[in-house]
């Protein structure tokens, strides 16, 4: 189920602003993976540049290779969708469909993959309910609206949504920024089990959450404003955050940063 | 005399705020930066200090003055329409007792004689049909223009092309009739003709002619002329989808299309509705373009292509010269009926729009 991700010289563009710069880095199958650093070093652009998200904006556009298990997903003739189908995201702000119902939030990734019968997806989203544990908040109302549900709830139901259709890895872009400290704890829990099956990479202000969640952890940082953000050290997370090789990463997670 | 608690609950937050700068003052500096919002707003400055008491609610100012405005406002909309009621309703009713015929069945309009003789239906059912001709047309194309305008086309020319549509709903509909009469019914009487010939056992196709000035070139040059309010109108409405809803269904794999119709779609529908309704609105009420392109026949026909057709609003606007007082009576009665006709479609519009009201207002 989880795949091995493979980054060399991977550089991202908003229009003609550079925003990272050769990023090399490997991601190990079912490891929780740390990204940190300061807020516009391009943390949020790697992530989204691993699922082809980043291509989204107008003007954006990735180079360099980025293979999952040997498969380069900016090879040419590769299809976007099927990358995205692959590598799941959750998304910093809970981004339930306004005017579904949880049950047909979490379907949703299925039926865009073609599925209809009822049997299946009701399976697959008490399943998937269950991997997110929701299910017993949300078993008897399956048909009130997802936004409806409490802010964690809701992250929860995205991460449900996204592990529906059986992703390989897992992204998440700050999951719990928007959350309580309670919400926060149920998220970093569920990221234990889930990464039995996936892989899973964050993207974290907290570097309590880092230390908390994560095997390996990949410091970013930039220079001054304007220079693209680059990948000062990545390691075991223990060792990152007792001693780091680099003078910056001390810094950064003693708050000496600036 | 419901409002008063809400008053005072007012008059009590603006209390509590002023206390807790009075609190404040040892602060020092601060003192004067906090005072100065508070005294702008209480000009006697009386039980600003630090043990004062709390300032009194005024008697009557800006707010008040603001809420009487606007509850005249909103009670103006209920007075016009109930006095457009009134008015519909007593030059009307004359009028219909004078009918020798059946208002609601006989097919004719002869109000001017001195056995009075008119009916609703045929124009009534010249006017839904051509409205519901011209929205079957247009919806279809005015959501495919909105949706490439906010999701396929480059933004500049999605720009430029929005203000293009937005400058043909500028356009006078008396041009539009002018238009529709003079040119654009020849390639309108030739596809009649050409459907005529290979189409003409389905009946709304039959029909020895002449065509041309028909339902459908009404129907059309209706189509176009609501075309531009449907499109800016859902334009604007898919525009305003939550980028992150889009995301969302990127992020499962999904293609634009899909992303389309699993997140921009669903989240526009109230939106689209209403500007259907619009549209639907001035279809309905459509006057001089109808009357200029219509063949102005009495009977009730489903046959699209022959000359023929008429509406209620076209009716009043060819007959209401020559009317005389039962005439003019007759008219206004049909005017009624319009009245009654777009009513029920703005209620079914809400009722449909308020049965989803759960999920559309959590997506607010």
């Amino acid at each position: 189920m989880a795949k091995r991700i493979d980054a060399s010289n991977v550089t991202a563009y908003y229009g003609a602003f550079k925003a990272i710069e050769d990023i090399n880095l490997t991601v190990e199958p079912k490891t929780v993976t740390a990204l940190i650093g300061p807020s516009g070093c391009g943390k949020s652009t790697f992530l989204r540049s691993i699922n082809r998200m980043h291509e989204v904006l107008p003007g954006a556009r990735v180079e360099g290779d980025l293979t999952i298990d040997g498969q380069n997903i900016y090879d040419r003739d590769v299809d976007v969708t099927a990358v995205r189908r692959m590598i799941g995201m959750v998304f910093q702000r809970p981004n339930p469909f306004p005017t579904m119902s949880i049950f047909e939030n979490v379907v949703a990734g299925l039926r865009l993959n073609g599925l209809r019968k009822k049997s299946i997806l009701d399976e697959a989203a008490e399943r998937a309910l269950r991997s997110a544990n929701l299910w017993d908040e949300v078993k008897d109302r399956l048909g009130k609206p997802g936004a409806g549900l409490s802010g964690g709830q809701q992250q929860r139901l995205c991460i449900a949504r996204t592990i529906a259709v059986e992703p390989q890895v897992v992204l998440m872009d700050e999951p719990c920024s928007a959350l309580d400290p309670i919400s926060t704890l149920a998220i970093e829990d569920l990221m234990f089990q889930l990464k039995d099956k996936f892989t899973i990479i964050i993207v974290t202000h907290n570097m309590q959450q880092a230390a908390r969640v994560s095997d390996r952890t990949a410091f970013f940082s930039i220079e001054k404003t304007g220079d693209p953000g680059r990948l000062i050290e990545y390691d075991n997370t223990q060792k990152i955050f007792s001693n780091p090789s680099q003078k910056k990463t001390e810094d950064y997670i003693t708050g000496r940063f600036g | 005399m419901g409002e008063t608690p809400h008053r005072s609950a007012d008059a009590g937050t603006g209390g509590i705020r002023v206390a807790s700068s009075g609190q404040q003052r040892p602060a020092g500096a601060s003192a004067r930066v906090a005072e100065s919002p508070v005294s702008t707003r209480t000009p006697g400055g009386d039980g600003l200090g630090g043990g004062g008491g709390l300032p009194r609610a005024r008697a009557f100012g800006a707010e008040r003055a603001f809420r009487g405005l606007t509850l005249a406002a909103g009670t103006a909309v209920l007075v016009i329409i109930a006095a457009i009621a009134v008015f519909l309703i007593a030059k009307a009713v004359p009028a219909l007792g004078a009918n020798t015929e059946n208002f609601w069945t006989y097919e004719g309009w002869s109000p001017n004689d001195t056995a009075p003789k008119f009916g609703i239906g045929t124009l009534a059912f010249g006017t839904v049909l051509s409205s519901a001709l011209a929205l079957l047309i247009a919806v279809p194309v005015a959501l495919g223009i909105a949706l490439y305008l906010s999701h396929y086309a480059p933004r500049r020319l999605g720009t430029a092309l929005g203000f293009l549509i937005d400058l043909l709903a500028a356009v006078p509909s008396v041009v539009f009739g002018l238009w529709g009469r003079d040119i654009f019914v020849n390639p309108v009487r030739d596809f009649s003709a050409w459907l005529n010939q290979y189409f003409g056992w389905i009946p709304i196709f039959g029909g020895d002619g002449p065509f041309g000035k028909s339902i459908m070139l009404g129907s059309l040059v209706l189509a176009i002329m609501v075309l531009p309010i449907i499109t800016s109108l859902s334009r604007e409405v898919f525009l305003q989808t939550p980028t992150a809803n889009e995301e969302a269904a990127l992020a499962l794999g999904a293609t634009r299309w899909e992303m389309i119709r699993t997140a921009v779609l669903p989240y526009g529908r109230p939106g689209i509705i209403a500007a259907v309704m619009l549209g639907l609105g001035r279809a309905l009420g459509e006057t001089i373009a109808l009357a200029m392109t219509l063949g102005i026949t009495f009977g009730i026909s489903f046959n699209l292509i022959e000359n023929g057709g008429n509406t209620i609003a076209a009716n009043i606007a060819n007959a209401f010269g020559e009317a005389n007082d039962t005439g003019r009576g007759a008219l206004i009665a049909s005017g009624l009926v319009l009245f009654t006709i777009t009513l029920i479609v703005n209620i079914t519009a809400r009722a449909i729009i308020y049965r989803r009201r759960e999920f559309t207002e959590s997506a607010a």
